[in-house]
């Protein structure tokens, strides 16, 4: 973490959760997103979906309570909430696939100001990491991203053009970071709400497009 | 009566796979991994080998020392691999196949999880190919043959077959009929779909025929050829707890010293 200025990364998460309505189908990428489980959904009844076929999965094991068959995405040994399923992996990509997900939350290096997005393989890398994003990205009804605002060199992660890879071009609707949260729109990458602490000023000068900026920006919500 | 299914051991049941085959290894992440078949592999020795998997080490929370597509990279055994996964998924992670496939010495074919999941499913099913909306726009589209379907474009992908299929399960008779428990199911039963030949390991006592009943099965036993039942750890390798993995790895260090 080169900047741990603004928000942390589970008021990062907590941000994007508020968005969720009450019902949706959820799935969690690895890194930043999965802290996206932790968070208090109040009445709403939210169902995370696991690439490996767990369908409504819970909080964390306990250490020492770890079902040794049970993990989600990510690897992390969960709990399943009444209600849960099982499938293999062929059904629950499926699952995404047909759009019965209703969001993703993807960690990413880059996010274009037309919605492209890069998170699988980093400049100069051979191979990479893909993992189920690329079919998450294109088929899941939202895609939500959460990461830093700049790169650990202090590079803007908000950019014109993906300069590397991308995931899937045009998906992304709703960027956190933690400087603040920005919306794609036909117009190009908007400030809707900047975390306290940061500067206008200092958001523009780390986001490496054109930023909309409303005369009055308001501070990220978060509950608690 | 046909020949049983059960092996006695590992080694046995991986004995004859020659070189230059194409082989599946289920898992995800800690969960339902062949591990012990791996090993077995490694003990044997083929080479020229196409690996299908998810990814090198199925995943952080396995014991640095439990067998993965890593030993078989490192005992140049590998001549490709077919994954979701060719990069660590942790920064702090290093793999020995990063070694060899900068070197060149090894072929990679990256593939997204939801595709590799339906090519396998594909050639189980008699499917030789379908389209699919995942990497389209990207790198890994690039040069293939795409189509619209209903003003969306979708990727021309290809069946995968399997020569064999290692994967792990809860429960199996004696007829190869298995169950899986949790997040076991994973890949494994699309990898022995796409098998000509699959070797499962299996963590309970193999039970007789009719011990399962037909509508608790997962996979029927006609995707199924070995069975060999997984022995008590120290000789067979089982899943551990973070806390155990730890505490396993600092006794290690501490014998070595």
């Amino acid at each position: 973490m080169s900047d741990t200025k603004g928000l942390t990364r589970q008021q990062m998460c907590d941000r994007l959760a508020m968005e969720f309505q009450d019902g949706w189908i959820v799935n969690l990428g690895i890194g930043i997103p999965t802290l996206t489980s932790n968070c208090d959904f109040g009445d709403k009844a939210i169902i995370f979906h696991s690439e490996n076929g767990v369908v409504g999965y819970g909080p964390l094991a306990a250490p020492g309570r770890e079902d040794m068959h049970l993990v989600n995405a990510g690897g992390q040994h969960v709990t399943m909430n009444p209600g849960s399923a099982i499938v293999h992996h062929a059904d629950a990509f499926g699952m995404i696939r047909s759009g019965r997900i209703d969001v993703t939350v993807l960690g990413a290096y880059e996010v274009a100001e037309n919605g492209d997005f890069a998170n699988w393989k980093m400049a100069g890398q051979k191979g990479g990491g893909i993992g189920g994003a690329m079919d998450l990205a294109a088929c899941a009804k939202h895609v939500f991203v959460a990461m830093e605002q700049v790169t650990r060199s202090g590079r803007p992660r908000l950019v014109e053009r993906c300069a590397i890879p991308v995931t899937a071009r045009g998906v992304v609707d709703l960027v956190v970071t933690n400087y603040g949260l920005f919306e794609i729109t036909p117009d190009g990458m908007a400030l809707k709400e900047i975390a306290p602490g940061v500067s206008v000023d200092e958001v523009k000068a780390t986001t490496g497009c054109n930023l909309i900026v409303p005369p009055e920006v308001p501070v990220v919500r978060l509950r608690g | 009566m046909p020949k049983s299914k059960i092996f006695e051991s590992f080694d046995e049941a991986v004995a004859d796979i020659p070189d230059n085959v194409t082989v599946g290894f289920g898992g995800f992440a800690v969960v339902g991994q062949p591990v012990n078949l791996c090993g077995a592999l490694a003990a044997q020795g083929a080479k020229g080998l196409t690996c299908v998997s998810n990814g090198l080490r199925g995943g952080a929370t396995l014991p640095e020392d439990a067998p993965t597509l890593e030993w078989l990279v490192r005992n140049e055994q590998v001549k490709k691999v077919i994954c979701a996964f060719t990069a660590p998924t942790r920064a702090s992670q290093r793999l020995v196949f990063t070694e060899y496939y900068e070197k060149g010495l090894i072929d990679a074919e990256l593939v997204p999880q939801g595709t590799l999941a339906e090519r396998m499913r594909a050639a189980g099913a008699g499917i030789p190919a379908f389209y699919t909306p995942a990497a389209v726009g990207t790198e890994l589209a690039e040069g293939r043959e795409t189509r619209v379907f209903n003003g969306r474009e979708y990727l021309l992908e290809e069946a995968l077959p399997l020569d064999y299929a290692f994967i792990r399960a809860y429960q199996a008779d004696a007829f190869g009929n298995l169950r899986f428990r949790r997040a076991q199911r994973n890949f494994n039963p699309l990898m022995a779909m796409a098998a000509k030949v699959t070797i499962v390991e299996v963590e309970e006592d193999i039970l007789p025929m009719g011990a399962i009943d037909p509508d608790d099965v997962h996979l029927s036993g006609i995707f199924v050829h070995r069975l060999v039942k997984v022995p008590p750890a120290p000789e067979g390798w089982w899943p551990m707890r973070p806390a155990e993995i730890v505490a396993r790895a600092a006794a290690q260090k501490e014998a070595a010293r």
